[in-house]
């Protein structure tokens, strides 16, 4: 490393109709350096880097790539400059081979494919970096990891030496975040720059050199790694002093409440989604589930609520097998199943009503004959808001769609709890909310667990799963490959059951 | 280049200017082609008025129109609300109005309030039968219904008009080929013009503002509409849902059929819709799927139609330059809905708001 700037960013300001996304913003990044910008959700992370990707212009400020000023008015343009941004998502074409995707859209091409010349090209590239690509594979058959990777080289093929990437491990199992920070590590020897987003601090101790740490749309501090440490880091994060860790309530669980046994679920193509799953969950429980995306979460929650087919097994509530039962089902016979689905937008609230109507879809069934009232509705979405501090205008005539993303989700789990349920599953509760929403999250699912509710909690964040949860089930390609207790294991040995290997790290 | 991209939500005063600029606008334009055809645009359009709410008979004549524009209208908004592209009300409507006339056919000694009642539950059913075919292959196997509607008008038109010119051709019309006008018995009562489809359509417009709004099935449909996924999570049974949302929007653009032929033309014909089928739809899209907003721009379109011919007569100027009128004043307020959400960008500009 030495002293070059590759990028400068001066006083850079962006602002959105009343919204000062960012306010003189500094930013630079030095040659052959991996900086790691930090920050909350709405820090204005991704803003920076949409400037410095050409996606928005600045409406002030000055930004000097490689000694130069410049201004960079498209993706297009800043790829001339050598800077490439990795999507967050993956524009990849399914049916092509990593080669062909590669050639697509790079202007390296001639009007004819040249197979071979790009072949070698790739090849050279691969082996410098130490990377897992097949160029023949086609990227139907690839893993998100090696979609990632197919991607960086993707960028890194037309040219760019400045890299920019964009939350990049959200989607990874640890061993796959280790296998991309090679990677990373790699490029900077071969001469590229790197820019890395996150929030997640132990990543950002791990791989960077500096990072600095946004917060609300301002550029708080650009420190060393070496001067400082995590607890410095999320302090400057958060703005006042924050405690980081989610609490894990001591509460002596009660009663078994649902138990699964042998469940099995098939896709579309026949493939086994769900694959001879059995746990148990107890009353004051938040049982976790932790596995790569796509392991079979989605569908063991849809699956207990009724909403994806169980081939066989039996879901045990309340003493009944509730498989079969559709999810109308479910509820008339009193068992009220709470579950926040994997896109908040998508399955659980209608983005254009109002919170009342949002409420009320919960509850319109309860009232008898053909009409709906909003009379109850309208008391339940006041008291959600009065309760979580939800920040809206107003619960009436104000889509949830306006509002910001946490306060979305405490819509979403604030309903669910209005319910008073008697079993809760929640899948990523948390997706995409900053550190002060997560922890009103945890807080509220905490909350129900002293009342002995019983929860399934689908987690993403591991460092999460294993300081809320009591136990957790990992999952990996549909298949339990383990229920361990959290406090008596590691994050290595649940990330090697995430990836399939059983032998470490049971509970029994 | 450029662009077009959607602007944040609109204020209320935005709104009142843009579209009163419209139609200011829309006039202006419109006096240029009124001054080509020898006309004074300021009698014209002092015309248009007259000839809407000159005398009762025209005010009659331009609420003849309203009145199923504004329930077609109803039915379209009911599918869009699921975002069921109903584009089939032209067919909905013609098929109700076979209905109805299939009635007086088989019954025609009914007496009169037996016969009304009859005849409005045929043309429902027939207009709602209309649309549940293509509603079933959509629930059944996510069939295109925006085409497969489309395509049911025309089927619908010919079979009316295989009965004009065969089937039901009349022996008595002296080689013409008409079918036969109702009975009397069979005829909406009315009175200096107005008839007894008016109080079927306020009837019609209290029951769609409870139905959407209060109502459960109402509520499922616009959850539906919004997300298909949000549906099921709840447990509303899709299928059913789409089947009921149908049977419902091709009914009341059925009923049309009856308003129709008993209140207004007498008798089956090809021509009895007018093409009001398709501007239901415009209506109803304008009218941003809300019911009073419905109400009052069918009240508007069918004052544009009836001011339209009126000043045909009375001006002698050509039909065509009062249909070109009526086009420049529709595709203002269109382009004023547009100009209210979108604005055109150079290609610098948009990539700051992207």
């Amino acid at each position: 490393m030495n002293n070059d700037y590759v990028v400068k960013m001066e006083n850079i300001t962006k602002v959105f109709g009343q919204v000062k996304a960012l306010d003189h913003v500094e930013f630079s990044l030095k040659k052959g350096e991996i900086h790691a910008i930090l920050g909350e959700n709405g820090a204005g992370k991704s803003s920076l880097m949409n400037v410095l990707n050409g996606i928005y212009v600045p409406d002030q400020g000055r930004i000097e790539v490689k000694g130069k000023t410049v201004t960079i008015h498209s993706p297009k343009d800043a790829l001339e400059l050598g800077i490439g941004m990795l999507p967050q998502h993956y524009k990849l074409v399914d049916v092509f081979s990593a080669l062909e995707n590669v050639a697509a859209g790079s202007r390296k091409t001639t009007p004819f494919l040249n197979k071979k010349k790009i072949l070698d090209e790739m090849g050279k590239l691969i082996n410098q970096l130490g990377m897992d690509i097949d160029p023949n594979k086609k990227v139907y058959a690839m893993s998100v990891a090696e979609k990632q990777s197919l991607e960086i080289f993707k960028v890194l093929y037309r040219g760019a030496d400045i890299l920019i990437l964009d939350e990049p491990t959200a989607v990874l199992t640890p061993q796959e975040i280790k296998n991309l920070f090679q990677i990373i590590r790699k490029m900077v020897e071969v001469g590229c720059s790197v820019i890395i987003i996150t929030h997640k601090l132990d990543e950002v101790m791990e791989i960077s050199d500096r990072i600095t740490i946004m917060r609300k749309g301002t550029t708080i501090e650009t420190v060393n790694k070496k001067d400082t440490n995590s607890e410095a880091l999320a302090g400057m994060m958060v703005g006042d002093v924050m405690e980081l860790n989610v609490p894990w309530v001591e509460v002596t669980r009660g009663e078994k409440c649902l138990e699964v046994k042998n469940i099995t679920a098939i896709d579309k193509n026949k493939v086994p989604v769900i694959n001879n799953i059995s746990f148990d969950l107890y009353a004051g429980e938040i049982l976790g589930v932790a596995g790569i995306a796509g392991s079979g979460q989605k569908e063991l929650c849809e699956g207990i609520a009724g909403l994806y087919p169980i081939k066989s097994g039996e879901i045990i509530f309340d003493h009944t097998n509730i498989i079969g039962k559709t999810p109308e089902d479910i509820n008339k016979m009193g068992i009220s199943l709470s579950f926040v689905p994997e896109d908040r937008l998508g399955m659980g609230l209608v983005s254009s009503m109002d919170i009342i109507d949002n409420v009320l879809l919960k509850d319109y069934k309860n009232t008898k004959g053909m009409g709906i009232s909003r009379v109850i509705s309208r008391g339940k979405a006041k008291a959600l808001v009065e309760k979580l501090n939800v920040s809206t205008p107003a619960i009436e005539n104000h889509a949830v769609s306006l509002l910001s993303g946490g306060n979305i989700q405490k819509v979403l789990l604030g309903r669910e709890i209005e319910l008073e349920p008697r079993l809760m599953l929640t899948a990523y509760a948390t997706r995409g909310l900053d550190v002060r929403s997560s922890q009103i999250i945890y807080d509220l699912l905490n909350i129900e667990k002293k009342k002995m509710i019983p929860i399934l909690y689908i987690g993403e964040d591991l460092d999460v799963l294993m300081s809320l949860c009591d136990r957790i089930v990992v999952l990996c390609e549909g298949k339990v490959t383990g229920i361990v207790n959290p406090r008596k294991t590691t994050k290595e040995a649940i990330g090697l059951l995430m990836s399939g290997v059983t032998e470490e790290g049971k509970e029994k | 280049m450029i662009h077009v991209i959607k602007k944040d939500v609109p204020k209320t005063r935005d709104k009142i200017l843009i579209r009163v600029a419209a139609v200011v606008a829309a006039l202006l334009v419109s006096s240029i082609i009124v001054i080509f055809a020898d006309a004074n645009p300021i009698n014209l359009y002092i015309g248009i008025i007259q000839g809407c709410f000159g005398n009762l008979h025209r005010f009659a004549a331009t609420i003849q129109i309203m009145v199923p524009l504004l329930v077609l209208s109803l039915g379209v908004m009911v599918a869009f609300k699921m975002r069921f592209w109903n584009i089939g009300a032209e067919g909905q409507f013609l098929m109700g109005a076979i209905g109805a006339s299939l009635v007086v056919r088989i019954f025609p000694n009914l007496p009169l309030p037996m016969m009304i009642l009859t005849m409005a539950v045929f043309s429902f059913l027939f207009g709602a039968m209309w649309l549940l075919i293509p509603a079933f292959f959509k629930a059944k196997y996510g069939t295109n219904e925006t085409l497969f509607t489309l395509m049911m008008n025309y089927i619908a038109l010919t079979i009316v008009t295989a009965l004009q010119y065969d089937f039901w051709k009349d022996p008595g019309a002296k080689g013409m080929p008409k079918i036969a006008n109702f009975p009397a018995n069979a005829l909406l009562p009315s009175m200096s013009g107005f008839n007894l489809s008016i109080v079927f359509a306020i009837i019609l417009v209290i029951l769609a503002c409870f139905f959407i709004n209060y109502s459960k099935i109402g509520f499922e449909i616009t959850v539906l509409g919004e997300s298909e996924n949000t549906a099921r999570y709840l447990g509303i049974n899709v299928t059913k849902t789409i089947i009921i949302a149908a049977l419902i929007s091709g009914g009341l653009c059925g009923l049309v059929g009856m308003f129709q032929t008993a209140g207004i033309s007498g008798a089956l014909s090809v021509g009895i819709t007018g093409g009001l089928g398709f501007t239901a739809i415009i209506v109803a899209w304008l009218s941003g799927l809300k019911v009073p907003f419905i109400v009052l721009n069918s009240f508007v379109f069918a004052v544009l139609l009836q001011g339209g011919s009126y000043i045909q007569t009375a001006f002698q100027i050509p039909g065509s330059v009062a249909e070109m009128i009526q086009a420049i004043i529709l595709f203002f307020i269109l382009e004023s809905e547009f100009a209210l959400h979108y604005r055109f960008v150079s290609d610098k500009e948009t990539r700051e708001v992207a």
